[in-house]
């Protein structure tokens, strides 16, 4: 008996009989690979989109940028905080209960308040966090958990276009990682259309840019 | 409609179906303010694009040459997922592949299955199966469990229980979901109830089934595109994943994503990205489900390969522009189209499912041929040549039936009458004469006999008392 692949590979060879065995590929294309926008108005545009799904963004030096996380953390409450096994030590804030993801259970990350995670690359045109997962983002169900996520990220790693974004994350999608691109808390506009934030992911996402070139800036949505 | 059979069987020709649709005043408000609401945001976030005609012209070009050498790009992804640790499986039809879902989840003694919003587990009706073989399969996107909770339909691809009002939704959440006794009509209220339950199916239930939005040939990588995150949950959270994708989703490389990762939320929900997208490979230590399966499924779409000028139709990346654009969608809702695929690609896409004669003949005359579908479509399917290349062979294979249809007759003697000046000119006359007894506040509503199907969906403007060649005539002297 022919297997289903042998018959729908047989019937879709049947079915392009018309095509030519050798033909040319689609034409190069023409849509934009590359923004032309110096990296200070990334920088900009990539807060301003951000902010529009709702995202606080903060900017910061490195050696600021935990203080100024404590104090966001502070001020909605947070008190249990999961952190992937490998975030970078000198960015988590003090005077929280931390916990690092060494195999944690689904109920554990659950019943933290919130977690805190770096990410791979960002993208400005569309306000998105790309995470591959790998150092200081943790595993894919620790930034999906907790109700509130807070994501550092460095100034360098914001893109300005998707294509920019798709190149850059080439080499870990050919090395099996996963991704996550995340823009906006979870939402839905399932009822009535009405947009509700955090149906099942985090209801609450917050960035903090680090960023050398604005020592002193601070912005709260 | 049983909401347990298969999504495609299309069992009421359109105008019936629509007739109906037309009487429900609640609906056609409800797909009103939907469609006109997104159609202004697409708008929107499609004319700040400079390159968007080159995107669609990238889009198009992409599908087309996946399509054309569909089963290199298909072995190349079994290959490919094969060594990314995942199993991948071929299913001919339905029937086929809802039987491999159930062995696979009957193998491990699931009760229950988590289900990730997919129109191609609708178009089979996998629910259906599963329940049969008491497998319970949960929906988790919040429209689905309005719907499913609701013993429903969907009535729009992307916000499936667009039909549904608010105080509706509480009535059903009260009767179907635990701890909803003090529910209010809040959208805020009645997605946290919907949280609520489902996080408990999230952390208990091993098993998930997704669709996919598109599977990548080249590094096995297969994507989805959500909003509220119950994707993330079951792609991250159970032991056990198993996907089911039409084999038209497909595409070569990654960097083909850069294309569709702009295409598909612009066109979709109207928004620069949607909330999540999850991109992953088979399995991985550690890190999301143990086992994973990829269902790779026909159920037709061969047949639409084989019919060159519609061939374009398994370029559809689902996104619904089509629907909120289409003025025929919009006053009679998804519903009437009796398929998993409503709208102007459903009128494409759903005949080319149902060998005729069937019903779902009527689905290519659901349109006036206006042409918006294609200027919105993110991956150029001339839908309109297609419609009419559907209507032509629909129209060929009844005249081998009946050569004395009504229709036909007309048309024939119209013909005749137009090729010869003289005659035309006593057409004219006798018609403006003749018409008179049907004349009803200024327009034709109905004509008798073999004619009135004419009229039966259009209304007719009266021919002038004065053709255009007598009033020249009467200028020039």
């Amino acid at each position: 008996m022919t297997s289903a692949k042998d018959t729908i590979l047989g019937r879709i060879r049947q079915a392009l009989v018309d095509v030519p065995e050798t033909e040319a590929g689609p034409e190069a294309w023409r849509f934009r690979q590359r923004s032309t926008e110096d990296h200070s108005a990334l920088l900009d545009r990539f807060t301003e989109r951000a902010r529009g799904y709702k995202v606080r963004v903060e900017r910061a030096t490195r050696a600021e940028a935990p203080a100024r996380a404590a104090r966001i953390l502070a001020e909605a409450g947070l008190v249990r905080l999961a952190l992937p096994a490998d975030f970078p030590v000198d960015l988590a804030p003090e005077g929280f209960d931390l916990l690092r993801d060494d195999g944690l259970d689904n109920a554990t990350i659950a019943a933290c308040d919130g977690v805190l995670t770096t990410c791979a690359c960002a993208i400005a045109e569309t306000g998105t966090l790309v995470l591959d997962h790998g150092v200081g983002q943790g595993r894919r169900k620790l930034t999906l958990l907790p109700d509130y996520h807070l994501c550092f990220v460095e100034a360098s790693a914001i893109l300005g276009l998707v294509p920019e974004a798709v190149e850059r994350m080439q080499p870990s999608v050919a090395a099996g990682r996963p991704l996550t691109f995340i823009s906006g808390p979870s939402a839905t506009s399932d009822i009535e259309l009405n947009r509700v934030e955090g149906v099942h992911g985090p209801r609450t996402l917050v960035v903090v840019i680090l960023d050398e070139a604005f020592p002193n800036e601070t912005e709260t949505h | 409609m049983s909401v347990d059979s298969p999504g495609i069987i299309v069992e009421r020709a359109f105008p019936a179906a629509a007739r109906d649709a037309l009487r429900d005043s609640q609906l056609r408000r409800n797909i009103g303010k939907a469609t006109n609401t997104i159609r202004a945001k697409r708008k929107a976030v499609v004319a700040e694009m400079p390159d968007w005609q080159d995107l669609r012209d990238a889009g198009y070009a992409i599908k087309r040459d996946t399509l054309r050498h569909l089963d290199r790009h298909l072995l190349a992804l079994e290959a490919s997922v094969t060594a990314a640790g995942g199993t991948v499986h071929w299913a001919r039809d339905g029937e086929e592949a809802n039987r491999m879902v159930g062995d696979i989840l009957a193998g491990h003694q699931a009760k229950e299955v988590l289900k990730i919003k997919s129109l191609t587990t609708d178009e089979i009706g996998l629910n259906g199966a599963l329940s049969a073989r008491g497998i319970e399969p949960i929906e988790t996107d919040l429209a689905e469990v309005i719907v499913q909770k609701g013993h429903d339909r969907s009535s729009h691809i992307l916000v499936p229980a667009i039909h549904r009002n608010r105080a509706e939704i509480r009535e059903i959440f009260k009767r179907e979901l635990p701890d909803t006794e003090h529910l209010t009509d809040e959208p805020r209220d009645l997605a946290d109830a919907a949280r609520r339950y489902l996080r408990q199916k999230f952390l208990t239930v091993p098993y998930a089934i997704s669709g996919a939005n598109f599977a990548v040939a080249e590094t096995g990588s297969v994507a989805i595109f959500e909003s509220e995150g119950n994707g993330r949950m079951c792609l991250t959270l159970p032991r056990v994943l198993i996907s089911i994708m039409g084999i038209e989703k497909v595409i070569p490389r990654w960097a083909d994503m850069s294309a569709f990762l702009q295409l598909l939320p612009r066109s979709s929900t109207a928004e620069r990205m949607n909330p999540y997208n999850s991109v992953w490979s088979g399995t991985r230590a550690g890190e999301g489900p143990e086992e994973f399966h990829l269902v790779l499924l026909d159920n037709g779409r061969s047949d639409v390969l084989a019919d060159e000028p519609a061939r374009d139709t398994l370029n559809c990346i689902r996104c619904s522009a089509c629907l909120n654009i289409c003025p025929v969608y919009e006053r009679t809702g998804g519903r009437a189209y009796g398929s998993t695929y409503p709208g102007p690609i459903g009128a494409i896409l759903t005949p080319q499912m149902n060998a005729p004669p069937s019903p779902a003949d009527s689905l290519p005359f659901a349109s006036s041929l206006c042409g918006a579908c294609y200027e919105v479509c993110p991956v150029k399917i001339d839908i309109p040549r297609i419609l009419v290349h559907l209507r032509g062979k629909v129209v060929a294979a009844r005249g081998a039936k009946t050569a004395l249809d009504g229709e036909a007759l007309v048309m024939a003697a119209m013909a005749r009458v137009f090729e010869n000046p003289r005659l035309y000119a006593l057409a004219h006359k006798a018609a403006a004469i003749g018409q008179v007894p049907f004349i009803r506040d200024g327009a034709i509503k109905s004509l008798p006999g073999p004619l009135a199907g004419w009229t039966a969906m259009r209304d007719l403007t009266p021919i002038a008392k004065q053709s255009f060649r007598e009033w020249w005539k009467a200028r020039d002297r």
